[in-house]
């Protein structure tokens, strides 16, 4: 059986992280736009994850991660350097189509910085002239700044507190580069379903094709639940094996977000039950430590 | 049989039926007339030899039993379990004609769970040849089709995308009408003849089928991946959060164990009232894990009548016991929300039986201006699934205007080497035809690669070149001393 090791880690953030781990086989199967289906461990759930980096010769694959929800967060505390992850599938969904757009905006918010790294060096690979817009909340929340200007032409960091680049959300980026370059032929959006929404709604009066990638609850990956299904013009599409890329102009957000949704009550309860866990796990630590100092390290 | 009591059961996984007792066993084994001309045998899809292993039965030789259904079946515990006997074998029983059909399944079942017990297992002579075959999927056809490959000296390796085998068996099929360690045990077999599984292995995007061939040194292939992209009914309403298909529902709850949340950390759907649209296995399926997780009403809503239910007649026997409320002749015109994307109720229309369709079943129309509604928080759809895309988006395999996989008679695909069998090729159907599929596109392969096919018939006179057997097609191995 293929052991899924995590080779590096780095933590951007309390709460943003990323991971390399070795699968040498994905890191030459993976394209940009391509997802992961990750299991911690046995008990876990299967969560959707974007690569955000592949290097075919070191046989590695990065995923750079937000704890947001019960199994995000226990990654952040259990994936070392060296731990194995349970399972690890992909590549996954139809990669994007990088195409030979001469020039191209990469729109990255939130979460969706790292995986539009992929498409921005696709592009750049292609031949495009690439205008990178990436947004954060603040300064101390930057990453990948010096990747990002390796492989784009124009870097636009945007913060909500002006702390660093212009003030304000990437949509102010967005139409500050139109402006600049009223060539631009497509824009790729990969964030939060409220910013690719945001993005699209943008482009939308300069009629600039806009791709956005999609993220919503999924169980397999493979096509198989339709737990994924999205509202793209008057159809439906599963985002697993039909996307995760569509075309934003046609996605019906609300519907996205209404669904992402399904789940919120059962999963707050998820995460409830693992806190309490931790917190038990703490409470013996602390008193093993008390009965034996320097043992609740090894115990716990 | 003994069963479980139907209120009790309701409420627990555990397996409905309990199996035979021996002595019973024994009786019913003496209610077989052994009729010459054995019509149970041209009724199951893989031709078990079943007035054969019946007298073993009678003979108190479980293990020659045994023996006798391995020859032909792999997994006589899932088969006697989930086969829909009463369309096959039982269907065309001699004593069917008058009294209720010998309890083949039951009587097959009985011989696969005492194998399973006493850690049988048949594991022939096997003379490895330098031919490395590639199995996708891990399902029932995978499964047969490795197992026919392995004992034919190939060295067999199969993927699966979920990370654990079984395919259906393991995400579909829920505990108490086959439980997981019975499907271990089959597993643990075919682990034993020198298969391979590699789990979390998605073929078509971590390798495609023709690196498998050209790069991968496959000699050949068997793609037996599943139908599994479910249907949606596409009318207003159908994408509210509680309305899901019954894949997702048991997948959940019985590949993730979301219902042993928050212990397992998958969530799971739960309903108060619950409406299941379909009338299929799968949908009994459904209906039986919801009222196990605890609804207080669990719905079948079928627009044709019970006489005309695709399901197994013991399976909508048993979900009727455990309280599911039937409501034939009804069909789905839309969900209702409560205002906040959920699902408050659902709307529907009285059918009533036309003329018959191109299937042979009667065509249900709609009783004008029987619109109805009625409350639900829940409602899954069990009506079908369509070809999965992944194949036909990776490869080059030629697919049919439903986007199944294209084969010939000997089940094999527009590229040499490769053939396809069970649901991605015939669309969604039964184990025991998967299984059937795999056997065949088996005894394909070997004659694609030249090797002896000892299940093939020597002896009725067929046509001889040199003493082989022309079906054979075995001429590029043919050594002169």
């Amino acid at each position: 059986m293929t052991n899924y090791e995590i080779v590096s880690r780095e933590d951007f953030s309390d709460v943003t992280y990323l991971l390399e781990i070795r699968h040498p086989m994905m890191a030459r199967a993976a394209k940009p736009g391509q997802f992961v289906m990750v299991m911690l461990n046995e008990q876990g759930e299967r969560i959707p994850l974007t690569i955000a980096d592949f290097d075919g010769e070191k046989g590695t694959i990065t995923l750079v991660i937000q704890a947001v929800g019960k199994t995000t967060r226990q990654m952040q505390q259990e994936c070392r350097v060296g731990t194995s992850l349970y399972a690890l599938v992909g590549p996954m969904g139809v990669p994007s189509p990088i195409s030979h757009a001469r020039k191209v905006l990469c729109v990255g918010g939130g979460l969706g910085v790292a995986p539009i790294f992929p498409q921005a060096r696709g592009y750049k690979e292609a031949g495009a002239y690439v205008i990178g817009v990436v947004g954060f909340r603040n300064k101390d929340l930057v990453f990948w700044d010096e990747k990002f200007r390796d492989c784009c032409d124009e870097l636009i960091i945007c913060t909500d507190d002006g702390s660093l680049g212009i003030k304000g959300l990437v949509t102010a980026g967005i139409l500050q580069a139109i402006e600049k370059h009223p060539d631009i032929e497509e824009v790729v959006a990969i964030g939060p379903p409220i910013m690719m929404k945001g993005c699209a709604d943008s482009t939308r009066p300069f009629k600039i094709k806009t791709m956005v990638s999609l993220n919503p609850v999924m169980v397999d990956g493979t096509g198989m639940c339709g737990g994924c299904r999205v509202r793209i013009g008057d159809q439906v599409k599963f985002a697993c094996v039909d996307g995760p890329d569509f075309d934003g102009h046609q996605v019906d957000f609300d519907d996205l977000m209404m669904r992402l949704r399904r789940y919120t009550k059962t999963e707050r309860k998820a995460l409830d039950h693992w806190e309490k866990g931790c917190n038990l796990d703490k409470t013996i630590a602390s008193s093993v430590e008390a009965l034996i100092p320097g043992q609740a390290l090894t115990t716990v | 049989m003994r069963e479980q009591d139907p209120i009790e059961r309701s409420r627990n996984f555990e397996e409905v039926a309990c199996g035979y007792h021996p002595d019973d066993a024994m009786r019913e084994s003496e209610r077989c007339l052994m009729c010459p001309d054995q019509p149970c045998v041209s009724g199951c899809p893989v031709g078990i030899d079943i007035p054969g292993f019946i007298r073993k039965i009678g003979e108190k030789d479980l293990r020659g039993a045994y023996d006798i259904i391995t020859e032909t079946s792999l997994l006589p515990a899932v088969c006697g379990r989930v086969c829909p006997q009463e369309n096959q074998c039982e269907g065309v029983c001699t004593v069917g004609e008058s009294l209720e059909p010998v309890a083949i399944g039951r009587l097959e079942r009985f011989v696969g769970d005492a194998a399973i017990r006493e850690g049988w297992v048949n594991i022939p002579y096997i003379e490895a040849n330098r031919f490395k075959v590639g199995i996708v999927g891990s399902g029932p056809a995978g499964m047969a089709c490795a197992a026919d490959m392995a004992k034919a000296g190939c060295e067999v390796t199969v993927f699966e995308a979920f990370h654990q085998p079984g395919g259906v068996l393991r995400y579909g099929i829920p505990d108490f009408r086959l439980p997981n360690a019975v499907i271990d045990a089959e597993i643990g077999n075919l682990r034993k003849l020198g298969v391979k599984f590699e789990c979390n292995t998605l073929v078509g995007r971590l390798f495609t089928i023709e690196q498998m061939i050209s790069g991968m040194g496959y000699d050949a292939v068997f793609v037996g991946v599943g139908a599994g992209y479910p249907t949606m009914l596409g009318i207003p309403g159908d994408s509210l959060n509680g309305v899901l298909s019954a894949n997702e529902l048991l997948t959940r709850c019985n590949l993730m164990r979301a219902k042993e949340f928050p212990n397992f950390d998958t969530p799971q759907p739960i309903g108060r009232r619950v409406a299941v649209v379909g009338a299929g296995n799968t949908a009994m399926d459904a209906m039986r894990v919801c009222l196990r997780l605890g609804a207080e009403k669990v719905y079948c809503i079928y627009r044709r009548s019970r006489k005309e239910a695709p399901a197994r007649a013991e399976e909508v026997h048993h979900a009727e016991q455990e309280g599911v409320e039937y409501h034939w002749l009804t069909n789905p015109v839309a969900v209702i929300d409560d205002g906040q994307g959920n699902v408050r109720g659902m709307r529907c229309v009285r059918m009533e039986l036309g003329e018959p369709d191109e299937s042979g079943r009667r065509r249900p129309v709609q009783v004008a201006g029987s619109e109805f509604d009625f409350e639900t928080d829940l409602i899954v759809y069990a009506i079908g699934t369509n070809a999965n895309p992944i194949m036909g988006q990776t490869s080059k395999l030629e697919l049919n205007k439903w986007g199944y996989i294209q084969t010939d008679n000997s089940l094999a695909t527009s590229m040499a080497g490769v053939f396809a069998g069970g649901d991605i090729v015939t669309g969604a159907a039964t184990v025991i035809e998967a299984m059937g599929a795999g056997r065949k596109a088996a005894a394909s392969m070997k004659a694609y690669l030249g090797i002896r096919d000892s299940a093939l018939p020597y002896a009725n006179g067929g046509e001889k070149l040199f003493g082989i057997d022309l079906r054979e097609r075995n001429f590029a191995r043919v050594r002169v001393a």
